[in-house]
């Protein structure tokens, strides 16, 4: 019987070797992206803002289509998310991009709970993945991955500083997905408010420890433009979908009878900027980003929640395994528990019911008593008064036959005034 | 969804940052130069694992393949008591190579002692336990709650298992070997030191082979079932009709025509290893590393190690269950027809549902 000895060279380490001629492993990038290419790609975007900033604009604007939707009312009760897919294809690239817009935001009186519909969603989709991730029979690679890669926070332009909400937002929302402020219709600020705006904004930002997502520098290829660019955060953006003639060129634009503000020159906004870091530079790094870094961490909360712990290397498999089970009885239970609750106040409900109705019919018996009473009542007047009328008959009748008695004696024995006395008494009967 | 595409017809703006002139495009291509920095930033990993008799030229393969000493000869080693170990030995060896910025860890899982012994019985167990306990590390670093940001794979992405050049047909060694195996990991087959076949015995060997293998029911890379489209089963197909490659290897380079070749020298001639009238190895090599390197490891991520995590989460009880998934009652006849019985480790029912995935124990 041949038996095990695994010996790992250890020893050796991992050594460095050179290559006497062309392997052709340098092919391994393109394998891995061309894999990539066959299966597509997915980013979903979230924009955090008040209506009326602009959002669906710039998004028309960056991905160059007229995404579906109308402008938002400004009455909604509370705030909502709304999520749109689209399939986009640019040469051989397709990307499902998602795009969720926070509906209502800032359009309450009372705003205290705006943030929380919005890391509710976020964590939603984070609750997904997991769930997908914790499956037994799982599919991973053709997981739809709904995971919000990039939150853009549009800021309003009033000039001054950062509105109350907007720091309480985002301080929520930074350690959960990466955040790239802008400063949103920024051609309501002239160009010398826009650097103090600007200052004020990022030294706000830095004052309540918010942390928002800053563009790698590890990568020598892209560390220059990536820093460079960090200096210009928050991003002061115009959106427009509209197209203007500007010399012999048509460029999108807005168009004002003092001037025009042309989207994609450099010196009128940060539109290029943000298309630039946000698409052509950092697209794979913020998935990246949310993939390894604020996944990681609700992963990690979320299970230390539930009740894992990672134990000695012996019984992790197993401790997953029985905490599972745990934690799926209870779920039973819990589930039991709620039946039982139902069935008990079904019983309640039945049972206050019936009291009702015995009380019903209780009154309508007393009522029936009543009537009954009443009419007895009345039957027993009516009786009395047939009896006083009997008794007045019977006494007539014998007052009769006594006067006829009385008469016929008078008639034997006196004649006519007896009659006529008769007669009187006769008429007057 | 909404299909929206962007319009191209308008020339450059001012100000805009240049792309090659067109006015409306995005720039969502570029997520795959993207990719391409953060792959080469990252390096790969590739694990092989090479089976087979000792003395089938299976260290001097993998040199050749990857051009530098990558696997150790047995052969230079002194001492002649040491040759052949008694029992099946893993000795895994790594190497950092770089190629044009690509770096890359290979590492080699040579497995010593495989059918040297007189008498051969279960002797995959070893190995099997130890592709098993690769997805098994795997798999703890994965349901760790505080897990490294890339899982360090030490999982078997590749097993060369090396037939000898009999001629004839596959030895009961070999049917048994790939057939256990094919299911836990890819599975390569070569016919070593293919110089002892004239081209005609080497086509009629592959023919056996090939019908042996598909009587046995195993799947060898590429699997049938893991095609992913039209075109990739045209080109596994044209693969498919050429396995398992006749191999010959060599790390010694003689001059041919002018030229400086790698090949064997002898008496009638010189062989050269990368020329395809000579033999296979040069299919191998674009098979194994500049085509489908990554479709090897895909299948293995995906497929393998998944079954693999399946199996083991669904086994109910908290003790640990030996590693050697091996408790069939087979009793191979020559013949090549096996009848087989389900072990204690069987995939449950849910398992075997998921269509063209699963593999059975």
């Amino acid at each position: 019987m041949a038996s095990t000895e695994i010996a790992r060279q250890a020893g050796e380490g991992v050594r460095a070797v050179p290559l006497a001629g062309h392997v052709g492993f340098d092919s391994m990038p393109d394998q891995l992206v061309n894999k990539s290419v066959n299966r597509g790609f997915c980013f979903n975007i979230l924009c955090v803002g008040e209506t009326g900033l602009g959002k669906s604009t710039l998004m028309d604007t960056l991905f160059n289509t007229k995404f579906e939707g109308e402008p938002t009312q400004h009455n909604q009760p509370g705030v909502t998310l709304k999520s749109n897919t689209y399939e986009l294809q640019e040469s051989n690239v397709r990307l499902k991009l998602t795009v969720v817009n926070t509906v209502g935001f800032g359009d309450q009186i009372n705003k205290e709970d705006s943030y929380k519909s919005i890391v509710e969603f976020i964590d939603a989709q984070f609750e997904a993945y997991l769930q997908e991730e914790l499956k037994i029979k799982r599919t991973l690679h053709s997981y739809h991955d709904t995971r919000i890669h990039a939150c853009l926070y549009f800021i309003a332009p009033t000039g001054h500083s950062l509105k109350s909400l907007d720091l309480v937002t985002m301080k929520k929302l930074d350690s959960k997905v990466n955040i790239i402020p802008i400063v949103a219709k920024s051609d309501a600020i002239a160009k010398s408010e826009l650097a103090k705006f600007k200052i004020k904004i990022t030294s706000e930002l830095v004052s309540n420890g918010v942390q928002i997502y800053q563009f790698p520098t590890d990568d020598e290829s892209v560390a220059e433009i990536n820093s460079t660019m960090n200096s210009h955060l928050p991003f002061a953006v115009v959106g427009s979908t509209e197209e203007v003639k500007i010399g012999n060129k048509m460029v999108k634009a807005r168009q004002y009878p003092w001037g025009t503000v042309q989207v994609e020159n450099e010196n009128h906004c940060d539109f290029v900027k943000l298309r630039e870091m946000l698409i052509r530079v950092n697209m794979e790094d913020l998935r990246e980003q949310t993939h390894t870094r604020h996944y990681e961490l609700y992963r990690r909360c979320k299970l230390e929640e539930m009740g894992f712990k990672d134990t000695d290397p012996d019984s992790k498999p197993f401790s997953l395994q029985e905490t599972y089970e745990a934690k799926r009885n209870e779920f039973m239970g819990e589930l039991q528990k709620k039946e039982e609750e139902m069935r008990q106040m079904f019983v309640q409900r039945v049972k206050e019911k019936e009291a009702e109705l015995k009380e019903a019919e209780k009154e309508l018996h007393e009522k029936f008593d009543r009537l009954k009473k009443l009419h007895q009542d009345e039957k027993k007047k009516l009786e009395d008064k047939k009896k006083s009328l009997d008794d007045e008959v019977n006494t007539f009748k014998q007052k009769k036959t006594a006067a006829e008695l009385l008469q016929n004696q008078a008639q034997q024995a006196g004649g006519s005034t007896t009659l006529k006395r008769d007669k009187e008494r006769k008429n007057f009967f | 969804l909404t299909d929206a595409i962007p319009h191209h017809p308008n020339p450059q703006g001012k100000g805009e940052k240049s792309h090659g002139g067109d006015f409306s495009y995005v720039g969502i291509d570029a997520i795959l130069e993207q990719m391409r920095r953060k792959a080469m930033k990252q390096g790969f990993e590739l694990n092989l694992m090479v089976v087979g008799q000792s003395g089938l030229g299976k260290s001097t393969l993998m040199n050749t393949l990857f051009k530098s000493k990558v696997s150790r000869n047995k052969s230079v080693q002194s001492n002649p008591e040491e040759r052949i170990p008694k029992t099946v030995e893993i000795k895994s060896i790594s190497h950092d190579i770089e190629e044009k910025g690509v770096r890359m860890k290979l590492t080699v899982i040579d497995t010593p002692g495989f059918g040297d012994q007189i008498n051969n019985e279960n002797c995959w167990q070893p190995i099997m336990k130890f592709i098993n306990d690769q997805y098994e590390a795997y798999l703890q670093e994965e349901i760790n709650i505080n897990r490294k940001k890339r899982i360090p794979d030490s999982r078997v992405h590749c097993c060369i298992y090396f037939i000898p050049p009999t001629g004839h047909c596959l030895r009961p060694l070999d049917v048994e070997f790939m057939r256990r195996l094919s299911k836990v990991v890819n599975i390569v087959p070569v016919i070593a030191k293919a110089d002892t076949l004239t081209l005609e015995e080497r086509d009629s060997f592959k023919q056996t082979i090939r019908e042996e293998l598909r009587a046995n029911g195993i799947d060898v890379y590429p699997q049938k079932e893991f095609d992913e489209d039209a075109e990739d089963r045209m080109i596994n197909d044209k693969i498919r009709e050429m396995i398992p490659f006749a191999v010959v290897g060599s790390d010694q380079e003689y001059q041919v025509n002018g030229k400086r070749l790698l090949g064997r020298k002898t008496k009638w001639g010189t062989i050269e290893v990368e020329n395809i009238a000579h033999c296979e190895f040069a299919y191998l090599r674009d098979l194994l590393i500049r085509t489908h390197m990554q479709n090897i490891k895909d299948i293995t991520g995906s497929i393998h190690y998944e079954t693999y995590r399946v199996r083991r989460l669904n086994e109910s009880n908290g003790h640990v269950i030996s590693q050697t998934s091996d408790h069939m009652a087979v009793q191979p006849k020559a013949n090549g027809q096996l009848e087989e019985q389900p072990g204690a480790l069987q995939a449950n029912g849910v398992a075997a549902q998921h269509e063209a995935l699963s593999h059975e124990m």
